[in-house]
């Protein structure tokens, strides 16, 4: 089944997310203009992984995904039927709960407090489950399905009993139990050892393909994009860059900074060692005052003048491959 | 790799420490040993001792040590004979600084990161304050921050240049060698790479060492001369870089090898089942082997350091 | 229940803990006592006091246990009866509907000093004739002194100390003195021995009857002495401590809980509502405390639950909403409250089921801690002249002695018993307080 056959689940056009600046007292100093200007259709059962450093703004655009933010301009359709932006109250925590969440802190993402069955049965809960059979027979399910075995064993451990890789587990168990249809990832590996990031993206893969879940995957780290996703959007300063499938991305990047990405990130081989890697100069830069045009030209190796830091690109270059970059013109 | 121009070599270093629950066997006759200008990685994953490894070397002990010997050699001195005070003030900063974990993190808030960094200098060093300011401006040349943020607070700074900051109180009082506890973990991708430019540089020009403790084996190529693989407080695997990196030897490192995501080849990356042995009681005999898939009978017992062609191995299946 | 007994097991470590364990648990035993054996009515009842309650005890008794500490000893009262048998009494009937009541008791006197008073409260059941008396007084060395003579009405009052025929007859003021010194010698000093009192009646109707009482008001009475109003101590004492103790708890309970949710509800919502409640805290750390406290005491009412509830009202808007808003505002940004928020909870439900639980081990030893103060705080109203009019307390103790100058008279017992008290429900909760500071706060520990 190809993109153009299945049907979008999420459709996100146009999309803004500023946040205001208060100056001590009244009157604001400005926003920070967190997302600003992203566009993207997610299908049903897609993986996408979107991939920038921090502060490029994936943790505010997931995060409206989630309905936690208000989207500023800009419209979030969802399953054809809403647009999440003017939903409030009761139809906003419904829709929340149409998307599972999983974290990056582990630990922090569990109340330390409850313990694993109380811990999956919350979101139930609150979704109007009554009966605390039903209850129990869902979440013994959904750690069945995250192989925490034996159920028995780990219903009544307390987070801080449990290593980094099964608290992980826990949280991608309720992320699903309320079998949403798009699962947000943001970082789920990065702090947990390396011998088990491979475990939790393999499992969350499995879980993928046997629920044909959508899942937008966020990360920093290159290396696992191929391995866990369809398509990659690149964000930098609050705008995507590029987007492109996985290989092709990887085999071709277009994007000045996409390329830089890629030749920052390394693989295990000792000839590192003896070679200094070739970067953009600065830092990213800040969200409140974004340069104009293109916003990479002032670390762009390959900046046009009198063009770049003029006008803002849009999408080019062909087919299923966009990037925002006026070398594709 | 234990020549003449040894700068470090650690004999059979432990560091046990007491908890109410029993011993914790952090850092358990860990040998190893590291020529001048060159870089060390100990590899290992968490709950494997490794930032002990550093306190141990450092003498940065807990209150509740229940055992600590062995012998660190620093330039053919063994260092653990010092008392307290002279440790203090002759190796502890002064031949060896370290960049904890999360340094960028434990920067004072309330201090100017020029003082923070001309610290250590006026500590060890005595030097005056105009000196030691034109130290730090030196230091921060090395690091690549900007001179003016001398008078600026962390605060104002973002997580790469903290670090660099970090790295730069390290090397203010010009040691020999330099240790590192996960220096990059929190970073991102770009910023990683230009710290470890960094580091490069300050090995290739000012001929410092390196002991960089991590968990991230792809970065730690960017660095390293030498790998130590860490499991369980003991060290299984001791190789140069290059025959490290293109195929380890024991199971553990093989393992841990295969575990990581590769941007540039398209192979499916392995787990390795179950979890590390708990450091309170580690288990009888080879400490891996309830992991190893190629695990045999005489793992019930403690296996010799094998020397394969000067790889150092601690497992069964390299000895003869 | 398993995390209940890892956290005694937790607890017992630390010697702290134990102390104020077993003082806490022995204040509960005494509470729970006198709750059982003096139930509520009967408590205020016996405080209220009057002259049939306690006119058995003399006046400002030090406790009996006194003698142990010093040199002189002093006379311990007591009181006996015929009603309740404690007094012998034998009826012989003679001639003409006549009667011969013979009463007596023995005792032993072993002090140094002469007692208070010595009372006969004689009650005489007759219809027209009156039953005659005649008392003796016989001394250890078997000398009888004739003590008076008289008819026997109903409810009769006899003082020993008082009776002018007798202070003739002995040739003295002194009377007491004289009952219980070598007689016939000039000695002042008493003689120890066993005396006995003789109560010889007799009556002339058929269904005449006496009963007789006889007290003995030494110097020293009972286990905690006595008051102005002849009250035993032991009463308030005993009364005193579930009063303090329920007070106490009470309001560290209503207050700590109480400001908990409000900095909860300020910090999760932020806006108008937080910048509301903080500035009330604001205000209300600067009005004072006490003297608002005495005011409401004077002008509306007394009753210990009044007390205790403008105690709260006051109480919960304190600093202490000030550090845990700051813990709240930590807590606020976890990564588990977003989950929270993004699996579709309600705010009440963060509130209560994510934050505040969160929150309780930073409760419990604040919680235990400011016990103390609560329970000194309704102690110096009473000392103030605020207490509850009605029941018996400790502060209530403090207050009768220091208006009867009991420190100036050398009455120490009556401040240093309710003070000891008070300082060991202090000290105990103090200790609990601390270590279990010490076990919710990893930081504190020494490992």
């Amino acid at each position: 089944m190809t993109d153009k056959q299945r049907d979008v689940l999420l459709s996100i056009n146009d999309l803004h997310v500023w946040f205001e600046l208060r100056r001590l007292g009244f009157g604001h100093a400005g926003y920070v203009k967190a997302v600003d200007g992203v566009t993207f259709d997610l299908h049903y059962g897609e993986t996408i992984a979107i991939v920038g450093e921090s502060g490029c703004g994936k943790s505010s655009l997931m995060k409206t995904i989630l309905g936690l933010n208000k989207p500023t301009k800009g419209s979030i359709t969802f399953d054809g039927k809403q647009d999440v932006g003017t939903l409030e109250g009761e139809a906003l925590r419904q829709y929340r709960a149409k998307i599972g969440y999983v974290q990056q802190d582990p630990f922090g993402a569990l109340a330390p407090f409850m313990n694993v069955q109380r811990i999956l049965e919350e979101p139930l809960i609150i979704n109007g489950v009554k009966d605390p059979a039903e209850r129990e027979r869902r979440v013994r399910k959904v750690m069945e399905e995250v192989k925490l075995t034996p159920v028995d064993d780990f219903l009544h451990k307390f987070p801080h009993m449990m290593s980094g890789g099964q608290q992980q587990r826990v949280v991608i168990a309720r992320a699903i139990i309320l079998e949403p249809k798009l699962v947000v990832a943001d970082e789920p590996v990065s702090m947990l050892d390396a011998s088990v990031r491979v475990e939790i993206l393999k499992l969350l893969r499995g879980l993928q393909e046997k629920y044909k879940l959508a899942v937008i995957y966020i990360t920093h780290d290159l290396s696992t994009v191929r391995y866990f996703s369809e398509r990659v959007f690149v964000m930098y300063a609050g705008n995507v860059v590029e987007k492109a499938p996985v290989n092709s991305l990887v085999h071709n990047p277009k994007h000045p900074y996409t390329s830089a990405l890629m030749d920052a990130t390394s693989d295990p081989d000792a000839d590192n060692a003896l070679t200094y890697r070739e970067l953009p100069p600065g830092e990213p830069p800040s969200l409140v005052n974004p340069p104009s045009g293109c916003r990479f030209h002032p670390r762009c190796p390959k900046r046009i003048d009198n063009l770049c830091e003029v006008e803002e690109p849009t999408d080019l270059a062909s087919d299923d491959h966009l990037v925002a970059c006026w070398l594709y013109k | 790799m234990a020549q003449n121009n040894n700068l470090l070599r650690i004999e059979d270093l432990v560091l046990h420490f007491g908890t109410t629950r029993g011993a914790v066997q952090a850092v358990d006759r860990v040998n190893f040993s590291l020529n001048a200008n060159q870089a060390v990685v100990v590899l290992g994953e968490s709950g494997c001792g490794k930032s002990s490894l550093a306190k141990a070397i450092l003498r940065l002990l807990p209150r509740n040590v229940v055992s600590y010997s062995g012998r660190v050699y620093l330039d053919g001195n063994d260092v653990m004979q010092l008392d307290e005070e002279e440790f203090r003030q002759n190796i502890r900063w002064a031949s060896i600084s370290m960049v904890p974990q999360a340094a960028m993190n434990s920067l004072n808030p309330v201090i100017r990161v020029g003082d923070q960094v001309a610290e250590p200098a006026i500590i060890h060093l005595g030097v005056s304050k105009q000196e030691a300011v034109s130290l730090v401006k030196k230091m921060f040349q090395h690091v690549g921050v900007p001179e003016d943020f001398i008078s600026r607070y962390p605060f104002e700074l973002s997580g790469g240049m903290r670090q660099r900051v970090a790295i730069a109180m390290a090397l203010v009082t010009s040691p020999n060698l330099i240790l590192l506890d996960e220096p990059t973990s929190a970073l991102d991708v770009l910023t990683q790479a230009s710290i470890f430019n960094v580091l490069k540089r300050l090995k290739g020009e000012l001929g410092i060492s390196f002991i960089l403790i991590t968990h991230d084996i792809a970065t730690s190529s960017e660095l390293a001369d030498s790998v130590a693989v860490m499991y369980a407080g003991q060290i299984v695997e001791t190789s140069d870089a290059h025959r490290f990196f293109a195929e380890p030897l024991h199971p553990y490192s093989r393992m841990l090898m295969a575990s990581v995501p590769r941007l540039r080849a398209n192979t499916e990356p392995e787990f390795i089942t179950g979890q590390p042995p708990s450091l309170l009681n580690p288990p009888k005999g080879c400490r891996f082997a309830d992991r190893c898939p190629k695990r045999f009978d005489k793992c019930s017992e403690e296996p010799p350091v094998a020397n394969v062609d000067g790889i150092q191995v601690k497992c069964w299946l390299y000895t003869s | 229940m398993n995390t209940l007994s890892k956290s005694m097991r937790e607890l017992v470590r630390y010697p702290s803990a134990v102390i104020g364990l077993v003082t806490i648990l022995f204040l509960l035993a005494v509470s729970a006592y006198a709750l059982i054996t003096i139930p509520y009515d009967e408590a205020t009842r016996l405080w209220r006091g009057g002259e049939d309650v306690w006119y058995q005890n003399p006046k400002y008794a030090a406790p009996a246990w006194s003698n142990y500490f010093s040199d002189v000893k002093q006379p311990v009262s007591f009181a006996v009866s015929t009603k309740d048998g404690s007094m012998n009494k034998t009826v012989e009937v003679g001639a003409q509907d006549t009667a011969t009541i013979t009463v007596t008791h023995s005792f032993d006197y072993v002090y140094d000093e002469p007692p208070q008073e010595l009372i006969l409260y004689l009650d005489g059941t007759f219809q027209e004739k009156l039953p005659f008396v005649s008392v003796a007084w016989i001394t250890p060395s078997g000398e009888r002194i004739r003590v008076g003579d008289f008819a026997v009405d109903r409810e009769m009052t006899f003082r020993v100390s008082q009776d002018q025929k007798l202070m003739k007859r002995l040739k003295t003021e002194d009377i007491l003195t004289a009952l219980f010194v070598e007689p016939k010698s000039e000695s002042t000093e008493i003689v120890k021995g066993t005396y006995q009192l003789e109560i010889v009646a007799v009556t002339f109707e058929p269904n005449s009857d006496i009963d007789a009482e006889f007290v003995l008001h030494g110097t020293l009475y009972g286990l905690a002495g006595t008051d102005h109003y002849r009250r035993d101590l032991m009463l308030p004492l005993l009364w005193g401590t579930p009063i303090a103790l329920t007070f106490g708890l009470l309001a560290a309970l209503g207050t700590s809980l109480l400001t908990m949710i409000i900095a909860a509800i300020g910090s999760w919502y932020g806006g108008w509502i937080d910048e509301l409640i903080q500035r009330i805290t604001e205000i209300n750390l600067v009005l004072p405390f006490l003297a608002i406290l005495i005011m409401v005491g004077t002008f509306y009412s007394r009753s210990i639950w009044v007390i205790l509830g403008v105690t709260i009202l006051l109480s919960i808007f304190t600093g202490a909403i000030k550090s845990y808003r700051a813990v709240f505002m930590q807590s606020k940004v976890s990564p588990y409250i977003e989950a929270a928020r993004a699996y579709g909870t309600t705010d009440r439900r963060i509130i209560f089921t994510y934050l505040i639980p969160r929150m309780i081990p930073l409760l419990i030893p604040a919680l235990v801690s400011s016990v103390p103060s609560y329970v000194f705080l309704e102690a110096s109203l009473a000392v103030l002249g605020l207490g509850d009019p009605v029941l018996p307390t400790w502060g209530k103790i403090i207050e009768n002695a220091f208006a009867e100058g009991a420190l100036y008279r050398g009455l120490y017992y009556w401040v240093l018993e309710p003070a000891a008290l008070l300082m060991l429900t202090g000290l105990g909760f103090a200790m609990l307080g601390f270590a279990l500071d010490r076990i919710f706060n990893p930081r504190l520990r020494d490992i």
